[in-house]
């Protein structure tokens, strides 16, 4: 069925038509027929935001909430190279998000028209695919062939760059039911010949891990499923990326806990120390391998993914499965369940007590303080007080996002969202808006760093205008935290550019922005301080004040493997972890 | 143990083998797909030895991207993934791997000379099976088809009779036997 309509109108009915019920965006010249087209109706709702990166990670936030795609609106040149952040971060992280930007008119373009700039060609390397359209009767298949691209295969960022006479020009819209695209087919299904080869070197295996990423949260809540039912039925440990923290539940004993340069030391030395590594959605990222020519030495590597290109890129694999997190995990649950296939059991228990010792060393524990609230004890008790609520974290970047990802347990998929690949700071403001919008009766926090927050504050007007309960929980520093122990551990302790001089007074700031604002500074204050953030029914902005020079442990020093962790110096000794361990056999 | 980096990044990998591969890459024939192609090389720090397109079938839309590039296996393997995943590409084929290929290039070489330079260039270009495309009292130009190391010779021996200038297409590539792209 066609209907003839004018190009802005197509796109808030292809928005319509793919079910987008929110939209990020920013006005400009440019996009001023869309705006005129979304005035007059009420199935899209619009929020306006304060900057245009704020809308690409609201949009990320929301998708990443919801598992559907993100939409962004913004104007051209400026509009567009703000968002470019975002896209890039989106791109990195695998997030289905549509974004329209708006385009000079088609007889300007190239001319350095006001407010021009070649959008197509800033974001082809930060996206998925972009689109220039040209002509009123390719934007209805362009529109919905942008949300096929961004949210099937790995999702991720798509560009629908409108120039302004295709906005005003009138053809015939139609909501095309396949893609004749011969170049794009993702592939979902494994292939059954390695599934199986898979299946056997995992009941084979002595000294098994699991190692999951992103890719099972983009999956879809069935891949979590399968891959809790795949880890109890064959007793395996299992780790996990930051991005696929919340995919197996943090409370489980199976759980190691994080891996990578901030991980547990149980995580990175059973990686390291492991004869089958089973890698589901992840990518062997750079964060994650440590030193590669000492790279989990000994064992045979099992990687699925759905992007190919993931596939030796770093880390040469011996079993490459492509295809979709949960087809693959269906198919390998059905296998090991059909062939009634049994870990070795004997060891299995003898990898597990290798890994209670490695537990004993309580890799993560850190000197509690009576006088100034430590970083990770603040964490801790927000996990304490907002464990049983619906709850939505987001995070800026840096040693605060690591101290999160460390010290509050994820027990759910989706509900964890935080910029990995890219490392943006600025990111968790404008990205608990677009959870909290996605999820109102939720409670949402963006567990934030003093400096990062500041990189994206305008947002809170945005969630005040919206009415967006959010609560900011700043671990205030003073300092760019983890600039600032990279300074102190390999640039001789000169902290170059790193102190957050001349903060503002984040109570008077959220006050004068019309949120709540709440400071802490002693540990003894801190549970009621909490509680006060979590009642009030309005952006908070929580000022929580933190030993300066806390630095983030365990990790992994440059250049070095997983087996060579420094820890901190609360964590136990080999020797007492020993005792320790022999204390509670007794 | 190894001394820690200053660095934050994983140090460079130890060098490995380079190859040389040609790659026949099928694209939409739409505007912006050399962007993509040339783009991701660029940005990923891929090399372009040499690089030919055109469309091949009209009704289709398709082009046909032939590019000859160096790397190790595994950076190898991943342009040809990286490029497989471009939304444009229909399809990547090695033609180093496929097995027996033909590859050709086409070159324009212009000589400039007199008395017995003049004389040994035709007679040399004879001896290569290239064709004189223009003439004047002083100079040549030479069209020459072949495989890049039979023209490589023909300029390398041009060089002392007065070469002056060449213009070289890049290589075109396909596969022998019955069977296509």
């Amino acid at each position: 069925m066609t209907k003839e309509m004018t190009g802005a109108e197509m796109v808030i009915q292809a928005l319509a038509d793919q079910g987008v019920q929110h939209l990020f965006g920013y006005p400009g010249g440019a996009v001023l027929p869309i705006y005129d087209a979304l005035f007059t109706q009420e199935r899209v709702r619009h929020i306006l935001v304060r900057h245009e990166q704020g809308a690409a990670h609201a949009a990320e936030g929301y998708a990443r909430s919801t598992g559907k795609v993100g939409c962004v609106l913004v104007t051209s040149g400026p509009g567009a190279t703000n968002a470019v952040t975002g896209l890039t971060d989106a791109l990195m992280d695998s997030i289905p998000i549509v974004c329209i930007t708006g385009q000079v008119p088609t007889h300007l373009i190239g001319n350095d028209a006001f407010q021009e700039c070649d959008t197509v060609g800033i974001t082809r390397p930060c996206t998925k695919h972009n689109y220039l359209v040209k002509r009123i009767e390719d934007l209805p298949r362009i529109l919905h062939e942008a949300f096929h691209i961004a949210s099937t295969g790995r999702p991720g960022p798509v560009v629908v760059d409108i120039p302004k006479d295709i906005q005003f020009a009138k053809g015939a819209y139609f909501k095309p039911k396949d893609f004749p695209h011969t170049g794009y087919k993702p592939r979902v299904k494994g292939e059954m010949e390695a599934i199986k080869h898979a299946i056997a070197l995992m009941a084979n295996a002595k000294k098994p891990v699991f190692y999951t990423g992103g890719g099972i949260i983009n999956s879809g809540n069935a891949a979590s499923d399968l891959l809790r039912e795949l880890v109890k039925l064959t007793g395996f440990p299992i780790t996990s990326t930051l991005m696929g923290l919340g995919a197996y539940p943090s409370a489980d004993p199976q759980w190691l806990g994080m891996l990578g340069m901030h991980g547990t030391l149980e995580a990175n030395m059973a990686m390291h120390d492991c004869d089958v590594m089973v890698c589901i959605g992840a990518r062997f990222d750079d964060r994650i391998t440590g030193r590669l020519d000492a790279f989990s030495p000994h064992s045979k590597k099992i990687h699925i993914d759905i992007d190919p290109s993931s596939i030796n890129k770093n880390v040469k694999v011996d079993l490459p499965i492509i295809g979709d997190c949960a087809h693959v995990l269906e198919d390998m649950v059905r296998l090991w369940r059909t062939q009634a296939l049994r870990a070795d059991a004997k060891a299995l228990e003898a990898w597990w007590a290798q890994i209670s010792k490695w537990r004993a060393r309580k890799s993560l524990a850190y000197r509690p303080s009576n006088e100034v609230i430590k970083p990770q004890y603040a964490i801790q008790r927000l996990y304490e007080l907002t464990k049983d609520k619906d709850v939505y974290i987001t995070t800026e970047v840096g040693q605060h996002q690591m101290w999160a990802a460390q010290f509050y347990g994820f027990n759910e998929p989706n509900r964890w969202m935080t910029s990995g690949g890219l490392g943006t700071m600025g990111y968790g403001l404008p990205a608990s808006v677009g959870v909290q919008l996605a999820h109102p009766g939720s409670l949402v926090i963006d567990i934030a760093g003093e400096a990062s927050v500041l990189m994206t504050m305008q947002e809170l007007s945005t969630a005040v205008q919206y009415r967006l309960p959010i609560k900011i929980f700043i671990l205030n520093n003073s300092y760019m935290g983890m600039v600032r122990q990279w300074q102190e551990l390999l640039h001789g302790g000169r902290y170059s550019e790193s102190y957050s001089a001349a903060l503002p007074d984040f109570v008077k700031l959220a006050e004068a922005m019309h949120a709540h604002g709440i400071r802490c500074e002693k540990p003894g204050d801190l549970d009621h301080a909490i509680k006060e953030m979590i009642d009030v029914d309005k952006p908070v902005l929580f000022d929580c004040v933190v030993d300066p020079m806390e630095n983030c442990f365990p990790m992994i020093p440059s250049g070095r493997a997983h087996n060579e962790m420094l820890l901190g110096d609360a964590a136990m000794s080999l020797e007492e972890a020993i005792t320790e361990e022999g204390k509670m056999l007794v | 143990m190894n001394a820690p980096t200053i660095s934050h990044y994983p140090s460079a990998p130890a060098a490995q083998k380079i190859e040389t591969h040609t790659l026949s890459v099928l694209v939409d024939n739409e505007p912006g797909v050399l962007a993509r192609v040339i783009g991701l090389f660029s940005g990923r720090g891929y090399n372009i030895e040499s690089l030919t397109v055109s469309e091949t079938e009209h009704q289709a839309h398709l082009s046909l991207v032939t590019i000859v590039t160096t790397g190790t296996p595994m950076v190898i393997e991943q342009i040809k993934n990286q490029l497989d995943r471009l939304v444009p590409v229909h399809r990547v084929v090695d033609m180093t791997l496929a097995g027996s290929c033909i590859e050709r290039e086409l070159a324009m070489v212009k000589v400039r000379g007199k008395g017995e330079h003049r004389v040994e260039a035709l007679r040399l270009a004879d001896a290569f099976r290239a064709r004189v495309i223009d003439a004047t009292i002083e100079s040549f130009v030479f069209e020459i088809t072949g495989a890049s190391d039979k023209i490589e010779q023909f300029i390398a021996l041009m060089l002392p009779l007065g070469l002056v200038e060449v213009a070289r297409t890049g290589i075109a590539a396909i596969r022998r036997g019955p069977d296509a792209l």
